[in-house]
C-alpha cells in the first residue's frame, strides 16, 4: 500500500466493474464495496490521494462514490508514541 | 475397540420404488425391483457363498459359487446375476448346491499356493472363508501339473509363474495368488474409471494384467485403490499391510487431501496406521479414493516433522529449540510489544484452510478478541473468494448448490476452469462413471485435460479459450441462449428478478457478446461455442462445475456470477442433477471460510459492521469487537512492506510458496519483527519465522471438516500427536498467555459454541454427527436433517439476480518481450505446495514441476522436451524443464507448483481479482528461453533455505 499506485489500480478496477451496471447502481456499488471490504488504513489512502491529490487517476466513478464511502477515524496513534508525547 | 463392520452385499443397490417379495430360505424379505437374489439374501440376513461379487461393482457371475435353486425353474443359476421376481422361493442351501460348491472350491484351491499361515491376507481372505464355509477339506487333484503357483515344476521353469510385480510404491500383485474373479478389472473400469486392468489371455492362460502386459507403475494405473480393495485375496495387497500386518481396529475418519472429503477407515494397529480404506458409507465418496488419501499419508510420521516449539532472533540465526511455555510467552510478548510500539492494527493472522473448523474458528477467535482487530484472512482468499462473492451477490449465499451425489442425476455437463481428475479425483470418478451412463460434457478449459478425451468419455464439445477470457466466452454461452431463445421464461419469472434478467438479456444479446465477434479475442471457434451452448440449454439436466481456473483471475467474481447467470437463464438450479458446484481446493476450504476466517465477516458470512451479529460474540467473548474489516493476506503484506504490520501468526499455510509474486510475499514477511508460523514442517514461509510452533496431522485430533458439498464431517483422532498438542490445544495455550481465559477440553465444546452463535451450525453437534453420520449446512430447525441442494423453493436472497458481466482484458498482456501466457494447475499424485505429498512416495510420479509448452513454440525457441528453460515474466524468473505437448494451444504454457525448487510463484504477478483480492494466478504473460542451470534468484533463495532451517545442537538437515 505504500505504493499509492495499488489503491488507484483496486479502485479504479471496482469502477470497471460498475461502470458496466445499470447507471443508478454506479457510485453506491462502487462506495458500498469499498466500505465492505476495505480496511480504514486503504480507505484513508484513497481519502488522501482525494484530499490531497486531487484524486489524480483515479476513475471518475470512484470520485462519485468518494462522498458515500466512509472516513475512517484517524489512524490509532500507538501507545508508545502516546506515552512519549 | 473393534474394526468397523461393512456388510457386502455381494451386488450394487437397484433404485427401483417398485417392491418385490420372495421368499429365501423361508424368511420372506420384500426388495426393490431389479436386486439380486444375492443382495436380498444378505438383507434377510443370509450370505450366499461368493467369491467374484462385491456390491461396489455391477454382478458378472464368474465364478460360480454363489448358485441357488429356484422353485418351479430349471437348474442352479447365479444368484449375483438373477435379479428377484414377485413370489420366488429360493434355496441357498441344498445338497445339490453343497457338491457343487466344493467342486468349484477344490479346483479354485488346487491353483493356489497353500502359505496361508505366510500369507499378508491371512484374516482377511475371501477365498480362506469360502473354503471354510463350502467345508472344502481334500483337494483330489493334487497340485501337480499345470499351475500358476510354483516357479519350477518338475524340475523346470514354469512359463505359466509370474513372479511379483512390485513396482507400484504401495502395494503389490502377485499373480500366483489370483483366482482371476475380475473384481479388480471391474473395480478399475465401474468405480474408477481408469480402464487400465483387462484380463489378458484365456481359459487357463487368463491373468490381470496391468495395460499391455506392463508393470503397474508404467501402466496407466493412476494407484487409486479400487483394485487392492475390491481384490478377495492377497494378490493385490498394501505393502503396508504386508509389512505391518492385519488391523485390529478401526476409526471413520475424513481425508485431509482435497475438498471432496472422502470419508476413510483408519485401519490401525495400537497407534500404528496399517492403512487407509474409503469407507462405504461416505457420504461424498461412497467407497472411493484416490492415491492421495488412500496411501499418501507417510508425511504425518516422515523425520521433518518438527516436533518442539522454536525461536530466533533473527531470521539469519540457526532455530533455538525451547519449551512450550518459553515458547508461547515470547510470542505473547512480541505481540504485546508490537501492538505498543505500532498500534493494535499492526498484527494479525492467518487461520488454515488444512486444519479443522474448530481450530480455524479458535485462530479468529484469537485475532478478534485477543489481538483486538479483524486482521484475520485465510487461504480462500487466494482460492475461491470470487465464489464467494459472486455466487453472495447472485443466490445469497456463496455455498455450493448441490450434494456430490447429484451428478448421478445430470444429463449436461459443463467443466470450466478445473481438472477433477487431478484434482478432485474421487469426484471426477463419479462424474465419468455418469458420462459412460450417457450425459454429455463441455470442458472449458485452455489445455486438453483428461476428460477431454480419455478411455470411454469424450467431451461433446471443448472450448479451448485464451486463458484470461473466461467472462467472454460465458457471455458469450449467455448469448446464444438468449438470442435463440433457449432460456427457460417460467423459471426465471417465477424464481428471479424479471425487469433484471431483461436489463441481463438486452445487455447479452447485443452483437459484441455474440460468439462470432469474440472468437478473434478468445480463440474459441463461433460454431462450437454456439453447438455448446444449445446443448447445455436443451439436453435436460444441466450442472456447472468450475475451480480456480475461473476464479484466479482479475475478473474471478465476474466469471462466477456469469456462471450463475447462465445457470439461472436455463433453470439449472435447486433440484437435483443441475446446480452451481464449486469445487474446492484444500479439505477444509469450505470450513475456514464459514468459520469466519474473512477479515469482513463474523462466522456464517455475517458481516463485522452488523450490530446484531456483534452483539451475539461480544457477549460470549466479553469484548468489544472492531467493526471496521481487517486486511486481506495481499493487503497485510502491502501494509508490512509499507511499515504498519509488524507481526503474524500463520497456522498452517505456506504463503511464500503458495501466494503470487514471490519476492513481494518475502519482502512483507522480510519487514516483519515477528512471524509465528505453526505447521507440520519447516515450510518455505518459516524461512522467514521468528517463531516455529510444531502442529499435529489429522490423525491426531478431534475435529470436523467441512468439504466442497458444505458437509460437516468428523475426524477422529487415532494417534497421539508426536508434537504432544492438537493444533486448537496450541491455539488456546496461546490465548492463555495473551491474558485470554479459555477454557475448552475438547473440539466438541468449540463445535458447541460455533452452533450456539451461528444459525447455520444451529443443531450440529459431536452427537447429532454421531447419530447422521455427517450433515450439510444449514443444518437448523428449519432443515434438520441439513441442506443437501440450496435454493429449492427460491434462492436464499430472495429472488435471483442477473448481474451484467463485462469483459474487460486483464492488465497482464503479451508483447514482444513476453510473448506467451502461463497458466498454472496441479496434478493428481501432488497436493497444493507439496508439503504432505513431496514426503511421501508419491513423488515416483512427478518428482518436479515441469513446464508443458506445444511443439510449435519449443521448436521456434530450439527447446526439445526435456531440456531445462528459463521462465521468466515481469515478476521474476525460474528454471525448470520443458515437456513438450500439444495438450496446451500455441501460445500457452503451463505448470504446476508442488515443487519450492521451482517456486512457480516467482513469476506470478500481483493482479488480482477486482471484487476480492484473489490473485491472477492463471495469467501471466512469460518469455521461455533454453537455459543451462538454476536461476541466480533459485540459487540464492535454496541457500537461504538451508541456512534458515538450522537448528542448533542439531546436525543439518540432509535435504
Amino acid at each position: 500500500m505504500s505504493d499509492g499506485n495499488k489503491i488507484i489500480r483496486m479502485a479504479n478496477q471496482i469502477a470497471t466493474f460498475f461502470h458496466s451496471q445499470p447507471a443508478s447502481e454506479g457510485p453506491g456499488g462502487v462506495a458500498t464495496h469499498i466500505n465492505k471490504f476495505w480496511e480504514p488504513r486503504m480507505r484513508r489512502q484513497l481519502f488522501d490521494l482525494v484530499d490531497n491529490h486531487g484524486g489524480a487517476g483515479l476513475d471518475s466513478l470512484v470520485l462519485q462514490a468518494v462522498p458515500l464511502i466512509h472516513r475512517p477515524a484517524p489512524a490509532e496513534v500507538p501507545p508508545a508514541a502516546a506515552a512519549r508525547a | 475397540m473393534s474394526l468397523v463392520p461393512e456388510i457386502d452385499f455381494g451386488t450394487p443397490a437397484a433404485r427401483s420404488e417398485k417392491m418385490v417379495t420372495l421368499t429365501i430360505d423361508g424368511n420372506e424379505i420384500t426388495v426393490p425391483e431389479g436386486t439380486s437374489i444375492m443382495r436380498a439374501s444378505m438383507e434377510a440376513g443370509i450370505q450366499v457363498p461368493k467369491l467374484c461379487a462385491t456390491d461396489m461393482v455391477d454382478a458378472f457371475g464368474s465364478c460360480r459359487l454363489c448358485l441357488v435353486e429356484i422353485e418351479g425353474r430349471n437348474g442352479t443359476p447365479a444368484s449375483c446375476t438373477t435379479p428377484v421376481a414377485p413370489g420366488l422361493v429360493v434355496h441357498t442351501q441344498t445338497s445339490r448346491l453343497k457338491s457343487i460348491r466344493k467342486g468349484v472350491m477344490e479346483l479354485y484351491i488346487s491353483d493356489h499356493p497353500l502359505d496361508c499361515l505366510t500369507c499378508a491376507a491371512n484374516g482377511d481372505c475371501e477365498l480362506q472363508d469360502m473354503a471354510g464355509a463350502v467345508g472344502l477339506r481334500d483337494v483330489r487333484y493334487g497340485y501337480e501339473g499345470d499351475n500358476h503357483v510354483k516357479a519350477r515344476s518338475n524340475g523346470e521353469t514354469n512359463a505359466r509363474w509370474m513372479p511379483k510385480d512390485e513396482s507400484n510404491p504401495y502395494f503389490t500383485y502377485d499373480p500366483s495368488k489370483c483366482i482371476v474373479c475380475s473384481r479388480c478389472v471391474r473395480a478399475c473400469e465401474e468405480v474408477q474409471g481408469t480402464f487400465a486392468l483387462t484380463i489378458e489371455g484365456r481359459g487357463f492362460d487368463s491373468r490381470v494384467s496391468p495395460g499391455m502386459h506392463e508393470h503397474f507403475l508404467e501402466s496407466e494405473c493412476v494407484s487409486c485403490g479400487a483394485c487392492v480393495q475390491a481384490c478377495p485375496t492377497a494378490t493385490l495387497t498394501e505393502k503396508s499391510v504386508i509389512e505391518i500386518g492385519q488391523p485390529e481396529h478401526s476409526v471413520v475418519t475424513t481425508c485431509a487431501y482435497c475438498g471432496v472429503g472422502c470419508s476413510f477407515k483408519a485401519e490401525m494397529r495400537g497407534e500404528e496406521l496399517v492403512r487407509m480404506v474409503p469407507w462405504k458409507d461416505g457420504q461424498a465418496n461412497r467407497g472411493h479414493s484416490c492415491v492421495k488419501g488412500r496411501f499418501a499419508y507417510g508425511y504425518s510420521t516422515h523425520r521433518d516433522r518438527i516436533l518442539n516449539p522454536m525461536i530466533r532472533e533473527k531470521i539469519s540465526d540457526p532455530w533455538r529449540e525451547v519449551t512450550w511455555e518459553e515458547a508461547y510467552a515470547h510470542v505473547a510478548s512480541e505481540f504485546r510489544r508490537i501492538q505498543y510500539q505500532y498500534g493494535r492494527e499492526s498484527i494479525g493472522g492467518i487461520t488454515s484452510s488444512r486444519c479443522t473448523n474448530e481450530e480455524t474458528y479458535l485462530v479468529q477467535k484469537l485475532i478478534r478478541a485477543g489481538f483486538g482487530n479483524n486482521n484475520v484472512d485465510t487461504c480462500a482468499r487466494v482460492c475461491h473468494s470470487p465464489t464467494g462473492y459472486g455466487l453472495g451477490q447472485a443466490f445469497g449465499t456463496s455455498a455450493g448448490t448441490q450434494n456430490f451425489d447429484s451428478v448421478e442425476h445430470t444429463d449436461v455437463v459443463i467443466v470450466i476452469g478445473a481438472n477433477p481428475t487431478d484434482g478432485h479425483p474421487v469426484f471426477a470418478s463419479r462424474l465419468k462413471k455418469r458420462l459412460r451412463q450417457g450425459a454429455k460434457l463441455i470442458v472449458i478449459d485452455p489445455r486438453r485435460i483428461d476428460l477431454v478425451s480419455s478411455p470411454h468419455i469424450k467431451a461433446s464439445y471443448h472450448l479451448p479459450l485464451r486463458p484470461g477470457t473466461n467472462v467472454a466466452v460465458v457471455t458469450a454461452l449467455a448469448h446464444v441462449i438468449v438470442t435463440e431463445g433457449l432460456y427457460d421464461e417460467t423459471f426465471i419469472r417465477e424464481r428471479c428478478d424479471w425487469s433484471e434478467f431483461e436489463d441481463w438479456a438486452g445487455f447479452v444479446a447485443e452483437p459484441r457478446h455474440s460468439p462470432e465477434e469474440t472468437e478473434a479475442l478468445t480463440g474459441v471457434p463461433a460454431e462450437t461455442l454456439r453447438g455448446a451452448a444449445r446443448l447445455f440449454a436443451t439436453g435436460g439436466n444441466g450442472s456447472i462445475y468450475y475451480g480456480l481456473g475461473v476464479t484466479e483471475h482479475s475478473q474471478g467474481s465476474t466469471t462466477v456470477m456469469a456462471i450463475a447467470n447462465l445457470a439461472m437463464a436455463t433453470g439449472n438450479i435447486g433440484r437435483e442433477g443441475v446446480g452451481v458446484n464449486p469445487l474446492r481446493g484444500q479439505n477444509n476450504v469450505q470450513g475456514s471460510c464459514d468459520m469466519g476466517s474473512f477479515p469482513h465477516e463474523l462466522p456464517g458470512y455475517r458481516h463485522i459492521s452488523d450490530e446484531a451479529t456483534r452483539e451475539i460474540f461480544e457477549k460470549l467473548w466479553g469484548v468489544t469487537l472492531n467493526n471496521e474489516p481487517g486486511l486481506r493476506i495481499p493487503n497485510m503484506l502491502d501494509a508490512a512492506v509499507e511499515g504498519t504490520f509488524k507481526g503474524i501468526y500463520i497456522q498452517g499455510e505456506d504463503i511464500l510458496q503458495s501466494d503470487p509474486d514471490t519476492k513481494h510475499v518475502s519482502a512483507g514477511l522480510a519487514a516483519m519483527e515477528c512471524v509465528v508460523v505453526q505447521d507440520l514442517f519447516l515450510n518455505e514461509t518459516a524461512n522467514y519465522a521468528h517463531v516455529f510452533l510444531p502442529g499435529s496431522t489429522f490423525l491426531e485430533k478431534d475435529g470436523t471438516f467441512t468439504n466442497a458439498e458444505r458437509r460437516i464431517n468428523r475426524v477422529r483422532r487415532v494417534m497421539t500427536p508426536k508434537n504432544g498438542y492438537a493444533d486448537w490445544e496450541v491455539t488456546q495455550n496461546l490465548a492463555h498467555a495473551m491474558g485470554l481465559g479459555w477454557n475448552y477440553s475438547h473440539p466438541s465444546e468449540i463445535m458447541d459454541e460455533i452452533a450456539a452463535t451461528t444459525p447455520s451450525f444451529a443443531l450440529v453437534s459431536y452427537d447429532y454427527l454421531e447419530k447422521h453420520g455427517s450433515v450439510q449446512w444449514p443444518c437448523n430447525e428449519k432443515n434438520p436433517q441439513g441442506s443437501p441442494i440450496m435454493h429449492i423453493n427460491g434462492f436464499v436472497r430472495g429472488k435471483g439476480k442477473f448481474i451484467r458481466t463485462e469483459y474487460v482484458a486483464t492488465d497482464e498482456k503479451t508483447g514482444p518481450r513476453f510473448p506467451l501466457l502461463l497458466t498454472t494447475g496441479r496434478i493428481l499424485s501432488q497436493y497444493n505446495v507439496g508439503a504432505q505429498t513431496r514426503r511421501t512416495d508419491n513423488v515416483l510420479w512427478h518428482e518436479e514441476d515441469r513446464l508443458e509448452m506445444h511443439p510449435h513454440d519449443a521448436e521456434n525457441r530450439g527447446i526439445r522436451d526435456g531440456d531445462w528453460v528459463r521462465l521468466a515474466s515481469r515478476a521474476g524468473e525460474t528454471t525448470l524443464r520443458a515437456l513438450v505437448t500439444d495438450r496446451v494451444s500455441p501460445g500457452v504454457v503451463y505448470t504446476t507448483f508442488h515443487h519450492p525448487l521451482t517456486q512457480a510463484n516467482v513469476i506470478t504477478t500481483d493482479f488480482s481479482d477486482w471484487a476480492t483480492n484473489c490473485p491472477e494466478y492463471k495469467v501471466t504473460a512469460v518469455q521461455i528461453s533454453p537455459s543451462n542451470g538454476p536461476s541466480d534468484w533459485q540459487v540464492e533463495y535454496d541457500e537461504l533455505s538451508r541456512q534458515s532451517r538450522r537448528i542448533k545442537g542439531k546436525l543439518e538437515a540432509a535435504e
